[in-house]
């Protein structure tokens, strides 16, 4: 049965769409089928970091308008042939996205795929909105600061409250992804402490991805980190959340080996 | 129709004596706080009575004996509308205390006052829930004074309840805000804003486990985050009001 997840955090430039495509490509290697949508519309960005710009005829813009075909618009990844992209517009207002458009398509996408994964924009606004209006479970991406764990929580309260599964009653799925980890920072008392983070959330712990070169070189070469780099740190920690998200047991471990002790102890607390 | 938000009317105390005339009494003045149900009309109006009306079948005794007020900043107006939309609000049991964004020509005796100096308390949660009733046609059963809250409050969210006490079995985030008529008993960490005693009890209390917040008021007396003793900070503590100032004290 296929799962619709979306990847959101309320704040900007925390990580949502690096994060969407490491996920996507790990989920889509280990077998799975797997789309990867952007709904940033007016800032598209998913193609770009999954190296697909200039494959993009048809968009989300046109399909929720009934000027393309899903078929049309879907763009196979040409590394792993389980991934898909559907892409955002650039130059189309965000009004054009609908609630019944955006409804219906992850409606013909959950026939198709195992993993339908929505990569929000930052903010409240109708096209983070509908990101999340259709999912079944949430990644709260999350850099250890203040102002980026204040907006995850106002997000971790509109899963909760405006998502079509909250208004049904149901308990909408939530994990917390840590980005942009700076150990030696977080040393100096720079960063919040992850503990911190977990205990303000209080939602279950599903990565630490460290601050890394390697994700700017990935998504220069237009490649997921998880494809170009899977041994890297940041793509071993992506590569353990994506089996994580599929409901495997890994143990949490910070991918550079000094501070493996800590993240293990918070894993017990977070599991 | 938009969800109708809150906003806190306050007055101070005043007790005015007439010096020039030592013989006659004093008179006196009370202040009174209260939250307020600000509800804003759409065009068209009658659009929005009808929304208004769903509203009020889904959650019956959603307005009964609440304070409201009409703001009709955004809607083009006369004297004679205005009338007629308090009037329409009326017969379906809302009585209007007073206006906000009314034009000042339209003014008249016949109209509620025009009200200033409100502050907003953010959007009021519309119970969904019908009011129970007996199977048998009998007497709904009082419902206690208490809210009862068992998951987080998010940045973001405001939790409304005028009419008693409210208590949070997890944590209050920065940017959330609880505000009650009584006492607000936090069992987490108390982070975002607390208000209690929002009605004029000046006998509520703030209680949490560990306190970090930004704002304790009760009954219009407020702390502020910097105000707050550093020993206090991050330990289980208890706010009541003192001559009119709020009191802190460690609850061990
Ligand atoms: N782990 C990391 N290490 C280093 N740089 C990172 C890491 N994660 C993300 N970045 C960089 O941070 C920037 C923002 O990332 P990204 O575009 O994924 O964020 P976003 O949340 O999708 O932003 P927006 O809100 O604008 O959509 C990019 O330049 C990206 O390469
Ligand atoms: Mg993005």
């Amino acid at each position: 049965m296929a799962k619709v997840l979306v990847v959101t955090s309320g704040k900007g430039g925390v990580g949502k769409t690096t994060s969407t495509a490491a996920l996507g490509a790990a989920l889509a290697q280990s077998g799975q089928s797997v789309v990867v949508i952007d709904f940033d519309v007016g800032l598209r960005n998913l193609d770009l970091v999954l190296g697909a710009e200039r494959r993009v005829v048809y968009d989300l813009i046109n399909v929720v308008q009934g000027e393309a075909k899903l078929s049309q618009a879907l763009i196979r990844d040409k590394r792993v042939e389980t991934l898909s992209l559907l892409a955002a517009s650039q130059t189309r207002d965000k009004d054009a996205l609908t609630e019944e458009g955006v409804g219906r398509i992850i409606a013909e996408l959950r026939e198709k795929f195992d993993w339908v994964i929505c990569d929000s924009p930052a903010g409240i606004e109708r096209g983070a909105a509908l990101a999340m209006r259709f999912a079944d479970v949430a990644v709260v991406v999350t850099n250890p600061e203040v102002s980026s764990v204040r907006d995850s929580d106002r997000i971790i309260g509109l899963l909760d409250s405006k998502t079509l599964r909250a208004e049904n009653g149901e308990r909408m799925e939530k994990h917390l992804l840590i980005t942009r980890f700076d150990p030696a920072r977080e040393m100096r008392g720079e960063m919040l402490k992850t503990e911190d983070v977990l205990e303000i959330l209080s939602i279950p712990l599903l990565g630490v991805i460290p601050e890394s070169e390697e994700v700017l070189r990935a998504s220069n070469v237009g490649s997921p980190v998880t494809l170009n780099a899977p041994t890297s740190a940041p793509g071993r920690a992506y590569m353990d959340a994506a089996k994580r998200l599929k409901g495997e047991v890994v143990a949490m471990t910070v991918p550079t080996e000094r501070r493996a002790g800590l993240f293990s102890k918070i894993f017990r607390r977070a599991a | 129709m938009g969800n109708p938000s809150g906003r806190q009317v306050r007055s101070r105390n005043l007790s005015v004596t007439d010096v020039t005339s030592a013989a006659r009494p004093s008179i006196r003045f009370r202040g009174h706080s209260l939250i307020a149900l600000v509800v804003v009309p759409e065009e068209p109006v009658s659009d929005w009575l009808a929304h208004l009306d769903g509203l009020a079948q889904r959650s019956p005794g959603f307005f009964a004996s609440r304070p409201v007020i009409l703001d009709v900043s955004h809607l083009p107006h006369d004297r004679d509308s205005l009338r007629a939309l308090v009037a329409d609000l009326f017969t379906r049991g809302i009585r209007v205390m007073g206006l906000e964004g009314a034009d000042a020509a339209v003014l008249g005796p016949d109209l509620p006052p025009v009200l200033t100096g409100g502050s907003p308390t953010g959007q009021l949660e519309i119970p969904t829930g019908k009011l129970k009733t007996q199977p048998n046609g009998g007497p709904e059963r009082p419902r206690p004074a208490s809210l009862l809250i068992e998951d987080p409050v998010r940045s973001g969210q405001s939790i409304c309840f005028p009419d008693g006490d409210v208590t949070v079995v997890g944590s209050v985030s920065s940017g959330a805000e609880i505000i009650a008529g009584g006492s607000i008993h936090v069992y987490g960490t108390l982070r975002g804003r607390a208000v209690a005693g929002s009605g004029g009890d000046t006998k509520a209390r703030i209680y949490c486990r560990k306190l970090e917040a930004e704002l304790l008021m009760i009954d219009g007396s407020f702390r502020t985050d910097d105000e707050v003793q550093p020993e206090l900070r991050g330990r289980p503590v208890q706010a009541w009001l003192q001559d009119g100032a709020i009191a802190l004290a460690s609850l061990d």
